[in-house]
């Protein structure tokens, strides 16, 4: 394209992207069509990407094309390899995918569709693409080296140690609310707890025809697999209808804790072929291909937004959480705009596949973009619902009442109008007897994407069957990183305690496996617990636990790699990573010390204690108020020690800046790459 | 269309198509299970797929996956 026609279509891009932020923004009153928030989205991506990327890669990173990878130089075969760029992005994406992205929009859109949308959109393009970006091509300078040895080379050992910590609380923390979300949405659900449950014989299944009927041919056995849960789906309505099975499968929070738990040990503990790695490839399969779907489904419908732009639920009344706008809604909303667990596989087995420096702008900023694609799908599936349903299926009981007149009343009230009559006959389309009380926000995605489908394929009468689908998608998919953060963080307790006792670092040695395994799941298992047990819901309090710990590992990641461009010689550039940085640090602390000591019982752990405290005495007063007070230990210890690690960069940054401080780079020393222009494309 | 055109259509068709297949080869494990074999010269067999995972398993149960 010419130069003059490039700028031209590049000024129409700008056009229409400034209108359609506008009418999403500005616009009051009548409901809008969710395609002004594609195509906003769009063009804030397309934007962000050839103007901003390409900023931070030509004047702040300086992308060589010439320097070898660790891929090229360290090139073994298994943990090194020089790999396509598209390839290493679709490996990219599917581990930074999860369902983070689609959950944390739904709960957030009590709020309506404007703060989270915004956010989404202006965290993705300055903070999470930019973060997933730099650490991505540091760890590629870095022969492939992960984050907390990063923080420890360049910030400080004090740094490594709360990179280490942080991400122990992260997967714990994550652990418990992913498995409380997979609770909420198949507790006195016989049709989702039979179809989710046949997962597990069939990933038995697809790993021993793996391994001992046609040895590798994984994508062979993975249509397999998506043609039985297709088949599970349909035999679940069947279930469903079967008075004996249905009672069966009709199942309580408590009791499908307990069996997570279960199958939580029993798959950080069997061998990995056999359950872990088929389920694997078997959500994969369906996450890549459903997030396809919903994209279509969103494009072709364009369905209107019922959701105003703003409730009145900003003031942090809020029945989903409590909380105000600010600082909530932006730790609520994590991987769609920015998730520090992203910088772990920034430098975790990416690095090590990037064939050339100037790939790591696509895979680092471009995944990150299409997460958050996905998490403006997630705002529109949520918004699509009339506000009325949306707050019946996300209120705990306490708040909004058990019987379906009081709920529908209260919220009703709220000038959210909605009739018992209303559910009954929604949760009777989709096949649930009822859809009351259904926190986490995984049964409202489900809801809108069902709505979103069966309006573009099948109608109303097939809503039952992608209803179910959803739920089994997004519980496939929590599944899988449940045993797979499991099993990371078995390894990871295995590294440490080796260095006390010898064996217990050997990952086969079995005693080591299954104490280690034993302790990773009795701490998410504890959290699961509690949450299950919450009179509030438990949603309310583990998942700005979660989206806190996930922010604040965000603010090490931004502390090391602004550390790394100072010491580059780029620190008039640093604002790129420092005010992201600044952002992070103000929202987390703040929602820190509004979790922590705010007097508002249902938002402050411990004025939620001291009310249960005063409260009348049950057998659970004591374990309530325990868990509360835990629950801000953890807070306050995450935020502390955050706190060193940035007071140690800021001492870091004054050192080098007044010149009293040597400001090594610690990359690898340059290799003039082999591979010819194009050998690798 | 003119024939040179559909010609590159063609070709770039089949391009993503090889990546797109290549892709998912990669993340299913096919394409790192061929270059196992291909580097230890053994033939597809169960033993083989074994011990393919056992080299595997340390390193995809440490991969993490995000929220």
């Amino acid at each position: 394209m010419t130069k003059p026609l490039s700028i031209l279509a590049w000024a129409a891009v700008a056009a229409v992207g400034t209108l359609a932020v506008s009418v999403v923004a500005v616009h009051r009153g009548e409901p809008i069509n969710a395609l002004w928030l594609v195509v906003a989205a769009t063009c804030c991506y397309a934007l962000g990407y050839r103007f901003y990327s390409r900023f931070i890669a030509v004047k702040i990173l300086v992308l060589d094309p010439l320097r070898a990878t660790p891929a090229e130089r360290l090139e073994n075969g298994r943990d090194f390899l020089v790999t396509n760029k598209w390839v290493v992005f679709g490996h990219h994406f599917a581990a930074i995918a999860g369902p983070g992205p689609l959950v944390g929009p739904v709960l957030a859109a009590q709020f309506g569709y404007l703060p989270g949308t915004l956010w989404i959109l202006a965290g993705a393009v300055f903070a999470g693409c930019v973060q997933d970006f730099v650490i991505l091509l540091f760890s590629v300078r870095r022969d492939g080296k992960s984050l907390t040895e990063m923080a420890k080379e360049e910030t400080g050992r004090v740094g490594g140690v709360v990179a280490y910590a942080a991400v122990i609380a992260i997967i714990t923390i994550l652990l418990a609310v992913v498995a409380l979300i997979v609770v909420n949405a198949l507790k006195s659900s016989p049709w989702g707890a039979f179809t989710v449950g046949i997962t597990i014989p069939i990933a038995l299944l697809m790993g021993v025809y793996l391994r001992r009927i046609r040895p590798g041919k994984v994508l062979e056995v993975s249509i397999l697999g998506f043609i039985l849960v297709m088949l599970a789906i349909w035999g679940g309505q069947w279930v469903s209808q079967n008075p004996t099975l249905a009672g069966i499968f009709t199942l309580s929070a408590t009791t499908l804790a307990i069996l997570i738990i279960v199958y939580g040990f029993a798959a950080s503990a069997l061998p990995v072929w056999l359950l872990l790695a088929p389920r694997d490839y078997l959500s994969t399969f369906v996450k890549l291909g459903t997030i396809a779907l919903l994209s279509v489904g969103i494009v072709v419908l364009h369905p209107t937004l019922h959701m105003p732009a703003f409730t009145r639920f900003v003031d942090g009344t809020g029945p989903v959480f409590a909380g105000k706008v600010f600082p909530f809604a932006f730790i609520t909303i994590a991987c769609g705009a920015i998730s520090g667990f992203h910088s772990l596989i920034s430098s975790g087995t990416t690095p090590k596949l990037i064939a050339r420096e100037t790939e790591t702008r696509l895979v680092g900023y471009g995944a990150m973009m299409c997460e958050s694609a996905v998490a403006i799908m997630a705002v529109i599936a949520a918004c699509v619902l009339q506000p009325g349903i949306y707050f019946a299926i996300n209120s705990p009981a306490s708040i909004v009442g058990a019987a379906p007149e009081a709920a529908a009343n209260t919220i009703s009230g709220w000038g959210f109008p909605v009739t018992a009559a209303d559910m009954q006959a929604l949760a009777h389309a989709v096949g649930e007897q009822t859809l009351y009380n259904r926190t986490g926000g995984a049964p409202a995605f489900a809801v809108g994407m069902a709505h979103i489908f069966s309006s573009t394929l099948g109608g109303q009468e097939v809503m039952a069957l992608w209803y179910h689908f959803a739920i089994m998608f997004e519980a496939l998919f929590i599944l899988s990183i449940l045993d797979a953060g499991t099993r990371v963080a078995r390894f990871m307790l295995q590294d440490a305690f080796g260095h006390i006792y010898k064996p217990l670092g050997r990952t086969s040695w079995y005693p080591s496996i299954l104490a280690t395994s034993g302790l990773v799941v009795a701490g998410w298992g504890y959290f699961l617990w509690q949450g299950v047990k919450d009179p509030l819901g438990g949603i309310n309090s583990l998942w700005p636990l979660f989206g806190i710990a996930n922010q604040l590992l965000a603010t090490v990641a931004l502390c090391v790699a602004t550390t790394i461009i100072i010491k580059m010689h780029r620190a008039k550039y640093s604002l790129v990573t420092l005010v992201p940085l600044a952002w992070l640090v103000t929202v987390t602390y703040t929602a820190s010390w509004h979790k922590v000591l705010d007097p508002d019982p249902r938002i402050g752990f411990l004025a939620q204690a001291r009310v249960l405290a005063a409260g009348p005495a049950t057998r659970a007063t004591g374990q309530l108020i325990f868990n509360n007070r835990l629950d801000a230990a953890v807070t306050t210890i995450l935020v502390v020690m955050v706190s060193l690690v940035v007071i140690e960069s800021v001492r870091v940054w004054a050192g080098i800046l007044s010149g009293k401080r040597a400001s090594p780079v610690r990359e690898a020393p340059f290799v003039m790459t082999r591979l010819a222009a194009g050998e690798n494309a | 269309m003119k024939p040179g055109l559909r010609e590159r259509a063609m070709k770039q068709m089949l391009n993503f198509a090889r990546i797109f297949l290549a892709a998912m080869r990669e993340i299913f494990d096919e394409a790192p299970y061929a270059r196992y074999l291909q580097r230890t010269q053994t033939a597809s067999s169960p033993q083989a797929y074994a011990a393919f995972r056992r080299e595997h398993e340390h390193r995809h149960a440490r991969r993490p996956r995000c929220c």
